[in-house]
Parts: C-alpha cells; structure tokens; sequence
C-alpha cells in the first residue's frame, strides 16, 4: 500500500517570484496527524494546497495515495482558516454541499449530514443559519462538512486561529474524539506550539524564505489525549523543545 | 410618551408642519405670484378634477417603467454573468457600458424617437437605457466577489461551471445585486417620465405623466402640475417598496443587514 502522501524534492513559486517551498521531501503514513508550524510565510498552507491539487506544482512530486492529487479528490476534505459557509443555507443544508456536488442521493446526503452534525455536538442547530452561531459554532459546521465525505485526508488551515484559547483548547480536545471514531490522516497548520504538540503525532518545524523543512519532532504522547496530556511533564518538555525550535528558525530568519 | 410611540407620531407631526408652513408661504405670497405655490387644497381639488387623466397617464408611465425596469434587470443579469467569466472579457466590454451610461439621455431621446417613433417602445428602452448600467456593475461586482475559499471548496469537489455559477456565484451576489436593484427601481420611473417627456405620444391614449407635464405647463395649470408631481413620487415610492419588500423576502433569513440590533 502507497503513503498516504509522498512530497519528492517539491519546489513551489507563484510566477517569476521567490520559492515559496524548497525542496520539501517527506512521506506521511495512513493515520498520521502531522502539524505544520513555522514562521509567516513559510509555507505551511501552501503544502495543503498542493495536497489538494488547488494550486499546481513548480518542480518535484506530490503523490496522494498513490496518485496525482488531482485524481485523489474523493479521499480529501479541507477546513479552512474562516468557517467559509454558505450563509444563505442552513447548517444541514451547508453541511451537504459537498455531498451534494459529488452527487450524492439527496436522502442520503441528507443522512450523513445528520451523522456529521451529530458527531459535532450540533443537531440541534441543523435548521439554524450561520448568522445565528457563535465563531466556535461555525468552525464546528465546518468540520461536519468535512467530515461528511468520509475523508482519508484532513486538511486543516489553522482552523481555530481566530478563537479564544478556552473554545480552542475544548475543540482541540473534540477534534481528537472525533477522530477516535474515524482515523483520518491530518494536515493540520497552526501558529500555535501548544495546540501543535497536544494534537499531532509528528510536528513539522518549517524555516521561511524559501520554505524549508527545518526539523521533524516526534510526538509520543499517547491517544487519547484529554485535558490531563497539558499538564503531564512530557507535554510541557515538548512544547518547550518545540517552541525553541521555533525561535531558533526565527533568529536565523532576522 | 415612549421613544416608539414617538417614532410612530413624529413623522405625522412634522407633515402637518411642513403643510402649515406651505400655506403660510403661500400667505406671504403677493396675490399675482400666488399661482406660482398652490395651496395644498387646491392640489387636492386637481387631483379631483384631472383624476382620470392622471389615472391614465400613471398607468401608461407605470407600463413603460416596468418593461424598462424588467428588461434592464433581466438583460443586466445576462450581461453581468457573461462579465464574470473572465477579466478579458470585462476589460473588452465594460468601455463600451461606460459611454452607454456617459452619454447624457436627452441625447440619445431624440435619436430613440426618431429610429422608434414616440410611443411606449421609446419610453421603455429610455428607462432600459437608465436602469441598466447600476445593475450590471453591481451584479458582476458581486459575481466576481465571491469567497476564494468557497470557490476552492467547489473546485475540489469537483463542481461543474454551471454549479459553481448558480449554487454559489449567484447567491453569494445577491446583496450586490439588491443594492443594484434599489438604485435602478428609484430610476426606472424616473427614466420612464424622462422618456414621457421626450418621446411620450398622446395618441391612441399613450401619453404619461412625463407629456402630462408638458401639457399642463403650456397651460399654467400649476396645482395640476403639482398634482402630476405627487403621483410621479407615489410611483417612485411603489417601485422602491416593492424592491425593498423582494429584498428582504429573499435575504432577511440570513444577511447581516437585516440583523437586529440587539441580536
């Protein structure tokens, strides 16, 4: 069975401007959640978008369980950085989008879209429209969404950024419960050392100008993780090592 | 009193001011420059004597507004999609939309009338003419403004061209398209009145308020002008009602601007 997904020396430039990733190589097993972290403009969500085919590659090779990630759609589902719902639909009906543009059957659609809200803590809002949910609420939709396509791949653009760190650390926390459920491979950026190391079993440490894969951490805290992981001691040593990390990629950027 | 009962008073106390004061100008007035500012009795006494004039007149600006109104919001939807396409596509059209709005309407009303003939067909494309423009530059702002990530999102679940335009391009534009719709309804009757005056025909009894105008000022019929004034208005009042209440049946369920305050 291939990778899930293989980066092979990928290289990535917007036109005639500067490398924006430099000779990315890395291979990520099925079940993985690897957290992307570095400094603005290195490139983290640039990764997920070659993943997800959204934006073609400049040199090297990306393959997405054994195939071109433009042949590997059905296998992935992106939550994006806004809850980027459609506001003129209801929640349900925000949640079937995407079933509903692979054509899928409208009461089975509808169906999963139940599962998917339920899984989230959120059926009773099914008839809600976003206008009328909270920031955290609306982040939620957003991953029902995803969710309902059954993905193998998970692709996460620093999704609970613009929330306060109590709603974050609680759908941190949901995030992971839901994945006990169905183990899906995550991509998963964030600004966030703690939130990097409390979810992911691998932590890529990225440098900027170019893009460079600067260090992989190891996470072995064991799943499931719960509010207990913050304090242990290893947690505390990793995000620690990790955010010197970070530093360190940010000194060397001045 | 409470704030809303006050809300709901204020305005009628402020008519019967504005009536006070209109009568009182008239007072001042010396007796031969009275004419020029009818009391507002007699106003009403000409709504009286020229009603099924008016009536008939209101109708035909009414008909010619409509279709003019009707046809730019249609053709301004097809024009602005075909917009949205593509820059290049823009960039080759939209000079040719601009001179169509930067040449002045009494212009291009008597070249109308001679290709058309004075009549309701030069009326409605005089309307047509003023209403388009806001329309397509609001709806192909609203087309091409759709969320990145949304158009993302579709993309990779493969949405076809159709899909991406009308599940999401055309929702997403429809506040766009509304504010678009508010500013071409207060034209249309405006444009249709326009068009009355220029091109409005008398015969076969298809003459507005617009040729109205024309034949009570030859007259110094001043409180039937007065009158042909207030009806205009009523007609601009129901073209934006009936918008506003399209408007808000359509997005009132979940756009931010019908939010309540203290929601």
């Amino acid at each position: 069975m291939p990778p899930i997904v293989e980066f092979k020396q990928v290289e990535k430039r917007y036109g005639e401007g500067p490398v924006i990733l430099d000779r990315i190589s890395f291979t990520a097993e099925r079940g993985d959640f690897i957290a992307l972290i570095g400094p603005s403009g290195c490139g983290k969500s640039t990764i997920l978008k070659l993943i997800s085919g959204l934006s073609p590659l400049s040199g090297g090779s990306v393959a997405v369980d054994g195939m071109e990630p433009d042949n590997a759609l059905e296998e992935l589902a992106f939550v994006f950085q806004e809850p980027t719902l459609l506001p003129w639909l209801t929640v349900q009906k925000n949640v079937e989008v995407p079933l509903r543009l692979r054509s899928t059957r409208a009461d089975r659609r509808s169906d999963l879209a139940t599962k998917s809200l339920a899984l989230v803590g959120l059926s009773e809002r099914a008839g809600y429209y976003p206008r009328q949910l909270s920031g955290g609420q609306k982040m939620r939709v957003s991953i029902a969404r995803a969710l309902s396509l059954s993905p193998k791949i998970l692709l996460l653009d620093e999704p609970f950024g613009a929330l306060d760190e109590m709603t974050r650390d609680h759908l941190n926390e949901e995030l992971l419960a839901i994945r006990e459920q169905k183990a899906w491979t995550a991509f998963f950026v964030t600004h966030s050392v703690a939130e990097a190391v409390f979810l992911s079993n691998r932590i890529f440490v990225l440098s900027a100008n170019p893009g460079r894969l600067h260090r992989e951490v190891a996470v072995d805290l064991p799943y499931p993780r719960t509010e207990e992981t913050r304090q242990s001691a290893r947690y505390q040593s990793l995000v620690a090592e990790v955010s010197k990390l970070l530093r360190s990629v940010e000194r060397n950027q001045l | 009193m409470s704030k809303q009962a006050l809300t709901r008073t204020l305005p009628l106390f402020t008519g019967v001011l504005f009536i006070a004061l209109w009568y009182f100008a008239n007072f001042l007035l010396s007796s031969e420059r009275k004419f020029l500012l009818p009391q507002p009795h007699l106003i009403l006494q000409a709504f009286h004597d020229q009603g099924p004039s008016l009536w008939s007149a209101a109708l035909n600006t009414l008909r010619g507004a409509f279709l003019g109104f009707g046809l730019a919001v249609s053709g301004s939807f097809v024009v602005a999609l075909i917009l949205s396409l593509t820059p290049l596509v823009r960039a080759s059209l939209y000079p040719y939309l601009m001179i169509m709005q930067m040449t002045p309407i009494i212009v291009i009303a008597p070249i109308l009338i001679l290709w058309a003939g004075p009549g309701l067909v030069s009326v409605t494309v005089i309307t047509f003419l003023i209403c388009f423009f806001p329309m397509v530059v609001n709806t192909t702002q609203g087309l091409i403004s759709t969320d990145r990530n949304l158009v993302d999102l579709f993309r990779m679940c493969k949405a076809t061209k159709r899909q991406e335009i009308f599940l999401l391009r055309v929702p997403a534009a429809l506040p766009y398209f509304f504010t678009g719709l508010r500013i071409a309804a207060t034209l249309a009757p405006i444009g249709a009145i326009v068009g009355d005056f220029y091109a409005g025909n008398s015969a076969g009894g298809q003459g507005g308020l617009g040729f109205l105008t024309i034949i009570y000022s030859s007259q110094f019929k001043m409180p039937a002008l007065f009158a042909t004034a207030v009806t205009s208005c009523a007609l601009g009042f129901l073209f934006a009602s009936a918008v506003i209440a399209l408007s808000w049946l359509s997005m009132h369920k979940w756009h931010d601007s019908y939010s309540r305050a203290d929601s």
